[in-house]
């Protein structure tokens, strides 16, 4: 009978078998007895391992001697031997094979290879191990929207230490790059929900995670926007930018804060991207004031073929034919400033005067529409005259016969 | 030429005793007075009628009457067949035109009190005519298939709902089913070309007959006037002195409707998609707005009626007075019976511009 | 009755032929205006309908394997492909991204848009780049000589 009550009481969850370490811990107070509660949650309970499993001990064993070296317990490891101590399982191929052979077991090594890594083998503890960010006794799958490595969440959990100025006071890094991520066009995609946005992460790796080298930005952007970076290693800028030991595309993109571009971005104005190397009577300039004048002057023509469909719209005319054939103007001014990338003028205006040609028949179209239009009001015309005549000649009519008949 | 003509006559004389008609049309008198601009109203209503069957005849030419092409023939029409935009235009506008003269008609006859004995029938027929007209609005209006047309309709026809015991059955009767489908679609095509058509032209033939037989009536007024010796009885021939004055009306109609049709051509819209969400703002064609602002402003419930029930509850009594003014004015006269229901029309007429704008104010 | 006109025939004579020929004329012109666009109108035109459900995109054998069309369906560009093995397959030629026009690539078997390089599989689904969405998906079947296209129920 004591046993039976004593079971209920001390074994609350049903548990697989009986594990001395849930109970004991549960049962007493603050952060000894969190691991017991926060550990159902945890991806590694639902795969049947127990607290014995990571810490050692004997879970069976209901006294304090579970809990003896003896009985092969390793404790709350250090936080300069958390990486080794998750990799005991994590880098066993053979042992993860058992429970999800899908899942890598490099993470070790490429966290080693990481300045988190390095600076913690030199003893920093300040930097990021394996619990920092996917938490510890309750940790969930990265594709769980609950876990702090969930794509959604992982600018947030870099930022928990990134971002705060006084923790990184000391590495001679900024402790901005969580706020500029913010405000870019990538952090909006991936709160709209399309989880293939880049965050973190995906630049800078993530149990490797280092910044990419100088030669490395274009790659690194690039496979994503593959177009660009193609275009941009065969263009003058390349070579330029590597003699000179800059990056690609972070000159004129920014690597953090990257907003939408902007059409007036390109040119010799002020305020341009161009002008803040290129100065008049350099190659450079022309190519830009070329670039900038075909874009404006297609978009220019394409504007000017949309008023004049949609004049032609509203006047009741039906242009349906000429407006589908007018987007395809604007597909060569997307590929056009994507072509930008290459900063040949000539290839630009490949695309703008194609790009043009379409506009301009579209513009046509909506002029013969509106002539079209016209025409029937000339008709219209034509048709009151004769109604009027006919009206006249009935008034006339009318008093003859009235007189006639004295009415 | 005038021989020819004579020949021509005296030959179906012979065989249609059309020798009676002429004459009886030569001797038919329309009586001239300071209100005889409102007896040129029911003609014109006629001569729109008849515009409306010619160019309606010429859109089922190219129509399609389903819901996957009825949208894509319409465009069509408008777009690739020669003058198919007059003709559609003309229709859309000509329906408005239409309507607008048949309630000028109506008002018009009831405050000349024209439905006094013996034009009883004449008024009910009319009145008949006048919701047979408003069939054809509602059901022409859907057959363009287009998103505000598909909405109208499905507000319109749920009003059917709150009718007492048959409310569901004549919903789905209208709609063809529960909801607003192609289905509907055809069924109000069929209303539109078939049924109505077939009732409008009898109950025509029965208004245009009690007209001519009948005669025109003059005015309360004007008999008193007469009556008390302070003027003279003035009429004139039919045909041809008013019948030219009507096709002057009527020329100057077709003049507006070409107008119309060039300068304001009628919208096509965007294709219906029943499963998209309604566009704010959804009413009806502004000859129902008063029905529909009515609604709208009264309480969901009143005592215990429903709202909606109340409000056609209402309409249906106020129509049926409305037709039965014949008997209830029956001296009409000018007696304190008599200018309470021109008191009445005018109250009808503010009520339905009052409520129309405030629909429009949205 | 007043007689004015039959005492003096001569004088109102010509007056009479002039309204009624002024008044011939303008009814016979207005008429002739209103009958001209009615018998245009009945003459149907040379463009035969196609309606923006289905549309007759090719003929049996002229799309070679492997190769694809671009075709007008309704307002919008569609796209029918010939796969390798002969099947016919035909979706919405509007990149879900920002709406330019996608093409066939025989080498990769895939639909490509040349704009942001998004890449749709033969299912229509959008499987690398910046598209969010897959393709519409229509119908393509034989009719007789045709090949007809039209919009899936």
């Amino acid at each position: 009978m004591i046993p039976l009550v004593a079971w209920t009481i001390c074994a609350p969850v049903p548990v697989r078998a009986q594990d001395s370490c849930v109970t004991c811990h549960a049962a007493l107070e603050g952060s000894l007895a969190e691991p017991a509660k926060l550990y159902d949650g945890d991806v590694h309970h639902s795969a049947g391992l127990g607290c014995a499993d990571c810490h050692g001990g004997n879970p069976k064993d209901e006294s304090m001697n579970a809990m003896s070296p003896a009985q092969g317990f390793r404790g709350a490891p250090k936080k300069t031997q958390i990486p080794e101590f998750c990799a005991r399982c994590h880098s066993n191929a053979a042992f993860m094979r058992r429970f999800n052979p899908k899942l890598r077991t490099d993470q070790l090594s490429e966290y080693l290879t990481s300045v988190h890594g390095k600076r913690l083998k030199q003893g920093d503890t300040k930097v990021a191990a394996c619990v920092d960010c996917h938490s510890v006794h309750n940790i969930l799958t990265v594709s769980d929207p609950r876990a702090a490595v969930y794509p959604l969440n992982v600018a947030n959990t870099c930022a928990r230490c990134h971002a705060d100025a006084g923790h990184m006071k000391g590495y001679n890094i900024p402790a901005n790059q969580f706020a500029l991520y913010s405000e870019s066009v990538h952090a909006k995609a991936l709160a709209g929900g399309d989880t293939s946005a880049p965050t973190c992460t995906t630049c800078h790796g993530n149990h490797g995670a280092t910044p990419p080298g100088v030669t490395s930005v274009p790659n690194v952007c690039g496979t994503c926007h593959a177009f660009n970076q193609q275009l941009f290693e065969k263009s003058p800028h390349q070579a330029a930018f590597t003699k000179m030991g800059l990056p690609g595309c972070v000159q004129c993109h920014s690597n953090h804060e990257i907003v939408k571009p902007a059409d007036d971005w390109v040119g010799v104005g002020e305020g341009t991207t161009c002008v803040r190397c290129h100065a008049k009577g350099d190659p450079g300039y022309a190519a830009a004031q070329q670039m900038a004048g075909d874009i404006a002057s297609l978009k220019t023509d394409y504007e000017r073929a949309e008023e004049v469909l949609g004049t032609a719209e509203r006047s009741g005319m039906e242009v349906s034919s000429a407006k589908m054939e007018l987007t395809d103007a604007n597909g060569q001014l997307i590929k056009a400033r994507v072509n930008v990338h290459s900063f040949n003028p000539a290839e630009v205006r490949k695309l703008t005067d194609e790009g043009k040609k379409i506009s301009r028949q579209a513009y046509l179209s909506g002029v013969g529409a509106l002539k079209e239009r016209d025409y029937r009001r000339k008709g219209l015309g034509v048709a009151l005259v004769f109604i009027i005549l006919a009206i006249s000649g009935l008034c006339l009519k009318i008093r003859q016969i009235d007189s006639r008949t004295g009415g | 030429m005038a021989g020819l003509h004579r020949r021509v006559l005296d030959w179906l004389d012979e065989r249609f005793g059309a020798g009676s008609i002429e004459e009886f049309l030569r001797h038919k008198t329309v009586p001239v007075n300071r209100h005889t601009i409102w007896f040129y109203f029911g003609g014109m209503t006629l001569f729109l009628f008849v515009i409306q069957v010619l160019t309606g005849i010429l859109l089922l030419l190219y129509y399609r009457p389903t819901a996957n092409d009825a949208f894509e023939s319409v465009q069509y029409l408008v777009t690739q067949v020669k003058f198919g935009w007059l003709i559609r235009s003309v229709h859309s506008w000509s329906a408005n035109l239409m309507i607008f003269t048949a309630f000028i008609h109506m008002f018009s006859v009831y405050f000349l009190k024209a439905y006094r004995k013996p034009r009883e029938l004449t008024w009910i027929s009319g009145m008949l005519l006048f919701f047979i007209v408003l069939g054809f609005g509602f059901s022409g209006y859907l057959l363009p298939w287009n998103t505000l047309a598909f909405f109208a309709t499905k507000v319109g026809t749920d009003m059917a709902r709150f009718a007492p015991f048959i409310g569901e059955w004549v919903l789905v009767f209208l709609r063809g089913g529960p909801e607003v489908t192609g289905a509907t679609l055809t069924r109000f095509f069929g209303f539109h070309v078939a049924v109505l058509p077939g009732l409008a032209t009898l109950l025509l033939a029965v208004h245009l007959l009690l007209v001519q037989r009948l005669g025109m009536s003059v005015p309360p007024d004007v008999e008193r006037a007469i009556a008390e010796g302070r003027g003279k009885p003035r009429w004139m021939p039919f045909f041809p002195n008013f019948l030219l004055r009507d096709i002057i009306g009527w020329y100057a109609a077709l003049g507006v409707l070409g107008a119309l049709a060039a300068i304001f051509p009628w919208e096509l819209g965007t294709k219906a998609d029943p499963f998209g969400s309604a566009p704010a703002g959804i009413r009806p064609e502004w000859y129902f707005l008063f029905m529909f602002e009515t609604l709208k402003l009264l309480p969901g419930k009143m005592l215990f009626i429903d709202g909606e029930l109340a409000g056609l509850m209402l309409f249906g009594l106020a129509g049926a007075l409305w037709v039965a003014v014949p008997f209830l004015d029956y001296k009409a006269g000018f007696s304190r019976v008599t200018r309470f229901f021109t008191g009445l029309g005018v109250f009808a007429i503010g009520y339905i511009l009052a409520m129309s704008a405030l629909a429009l104010r949205g | 009755m007043k007689n004015l006109g039959r005492e003096e025939p001569q004088e109102v004579q010509p007056d009479r032929r002039w309204i009624d020929l002024l008044l011939a004329t303008g009814v016979l012109a207005s008429i002739a205006s209103f009958l001209y666009p009615a018998l245009r109108y009945i003459i149907p035109p040379a463009v035969s309908e196609s309606t923006s459900r289905s549309v007759v995109a090719t003929r049996v054998g002229e799309l070679k394997n492997n190769t694809s069309k671009v075709f007008k369906f309704g307002s919008e560009p569609a796209i029918l492909i010939r796969t390798a093995d002969g099947q016919y397959k035909a979706f919405s030629a509007v990149c879900t991204h920002l709406s330019c026009t996608v093409q066939y690539r025989g080498d990769t078997r895939q639909i490509w848009c040349p704009c942001h390089n998004g890449i749709y599989d033969l299912n229509g689904r959008n499987v690398s780049g910046p598209p969010p969405r897959p393709l519409t998906a229509y119908e393509a079947h034989v009719q007789g000589e045709d090949i007809v296209v039209t919009r899936s129920a």
